[in-house]
């Protein structure tokens, strides 16, 4: 474990050296945006890796509600965790790119107020863990965790009925469509890297969360074996 | 027993609590009498103005005030071990779970018929669009407010600080209900737009969410 974790920790850091590389130097510039456009590699990583990572809480919530292992318990919570600083990053990331090109920090659009209330959701669940007492924190947890996913796809809806200002998805879309063969390359890099990088975070914080789950049942057994006594 | 009696045993139960000490209903009714008063002073409205505003304030109003009774469903059912007897007894945990809803959702609905004639002087409300869209739009997105509202009070009684606990909890889940609610309200009181979709949202997000407490209140209520 300690072994894999000296290996992956350097490689990933050399990944991330090489893809800034590649997104602030080598990628062409934007023709209309310019040089803020390069936010972009962050950017749209960043969400893509938050999303990854609401999925996997997910996942391992309803997992835990059904099987009760105390190890999906610990992927949902490193996950979600991880999740919600990759979505603070897209969050932060955001205005720093709409400032200059739309004028604006922030719009009430569908896209970025579905994301912050994603946050928001989020940040809830971890206040709910930290304050969950004892051994109901995981049950609870997790239930709020299968709420909060399910109010996703209802908050895009409501809110999708206002007007729209962020971009639709640039890849896969109509004629018009599309980056530019260099700057795809570039960003596809990125994406994988941020990826690398994601999972990285919530296998440490797992093996994290654990630990402090074996401590604590460690501390239990002491202290039953006091009473004993 | 079956699930109906339990249920509808446990919300007669309720409701007599309620008849008999009015807490919920008194606290909820001054604190959204203390809401109105405080928005009225923050924003002075004009006429024209408050029809645009008042279908904010009436939710967010109608929103603090329930958190105020959903704090108190589970809190007496703890003192006595009640809960715990609960647990332990053979009557499904739904059944509990659909009396606390059914009894909160009554003493939300008959706050806001006590309030609304409040609103319409203190705001001088006049409806343009058809007033049995607002009936609709106030029976669903109750609903909407209390069925999570039910549950995740459920969940917070078990936390440290409990009482703070309810709103994190709620609020950030309720976000495209409220949404919902303001704007079908507004667009009802202004009658510039069809709250069609709102009202579709809102049956969309009950039925879904209603689900949901249905099939986990039972390992929250179990949980060790």
């Amino acid at each position: 474990m300690k072994k894999l974790a000296l290996i992956s920790v350097p490689i990933t850091v050399a990944l991330l050296a090489y893809t800034s590389y590649l997104a602030l130097i080598v990628a062409p510039t934007e023709q209309t945006m310019g040089d803020v456009q390069r936010i972009f590699y962050y950017h749209v990583p960043s969400g893509w890796v938050a999303g990854l990572c609401f999925f996997i809480n997910f996942v391992a919530s309803a997992l835990y509600l059904w099987k009760r292992s105390p190890a999906s318990d610990a992927l949902a919570a490193a996950s979600a965790e991880v999740g919600v600083v990759f979505c603070a990053v897209l969050l932060i990331t955001g205005p720093l790119w709409a400032r200059p090109v739309w004028g604006i920090w922030w719009t009430w659009d569908a896209r970025l107020t579905t994301t912050l209330v994603l946050w928001l959701i989020y940040v809830s669940y971890l206040v709910l863990r930290r304050f969950a007492a004892g051994g109901q924190t995981q049950v609870l947890a997790a239930a709020f965790a299968i709420f909060g996913f399910a109010d996703v796809p209802i908050v895009y809806m409501s809110i999708r009925w206002f007007r729209t200002q962020h971009p639709s998805p640039v890849m896969g879309g109509g004629e018009n469509s599309g980056l530019a063969p260099a700057m795809l390359h570039v960003f596809l890099i990125n994406l994988v890297a941020f990826t690398v990088l994601g999972i990285l975070f919530v296998w440490l914080r797992y093996q994290l969360q654990m630990q402090e789950q074996a401590l604590e049942s460690a501390h239990a057994q002491l202290a039953l074996k006091g009473v004993s006594r | 027993m079956s699930t109906l009696g339990v249920t509808g045993a446990s919300l007669v139960k309720d409701l007599r609590m309620e008849w008999r000490s009015k807490d919920a209903i008194n606290s909820m009714l001054f604190f959204s009498l203390l809401v109105v008063v405080i928005f009225s002073f923050a924003f002075n409205p004009t006429a024209e103005e408050s029809r645009r505003i008042a279908g904010g304030l009436i939710w967010v109003a109608f929103l603090f005030a329930a958190v105020v009774a959903l704090n108190q469903t589970w809190a007496r059912e703890l003192r006595n071990q009640v809960l715990d007897a609960y647990r332990v007894s053979p009557a499904p945990p739904n059944a509990l779970f659909l009396a606390k809803t059914v009894g909160n959702f009554l003493f939300v609905v008959v706050l806001e018929i006590l309030m609304a004639p409040l609103f319409v002087v203190f705001y001088e409300l006049r409806s343009v669009g058809p007033v049995w869209q607002l009936l609709v739009v106030a029976l669903l997105g109750t609903w909407a407010l209390v069925v999570n509202g039910t549950f995740f009070a459920g969940l917070s009684i078990r936390t440290r600080n409990r009482e703070i606990m309810l709103p994190l909890l709620l609020f950030p889940i309720t976000i495209p209900a409220l949404l919902a609610m303001v704007d079908a309200t507004t667009s009802v009181l202004t009658g510039e737009a069809s709250p069609d979709f709102w009202i579709k949202l809102l049956a969309v997000y009950d039925i879904v969410f209603t689900a949901l407490c249905l099939l986990l209140f039972e390992s929250v209520l179990n949980a060790e």
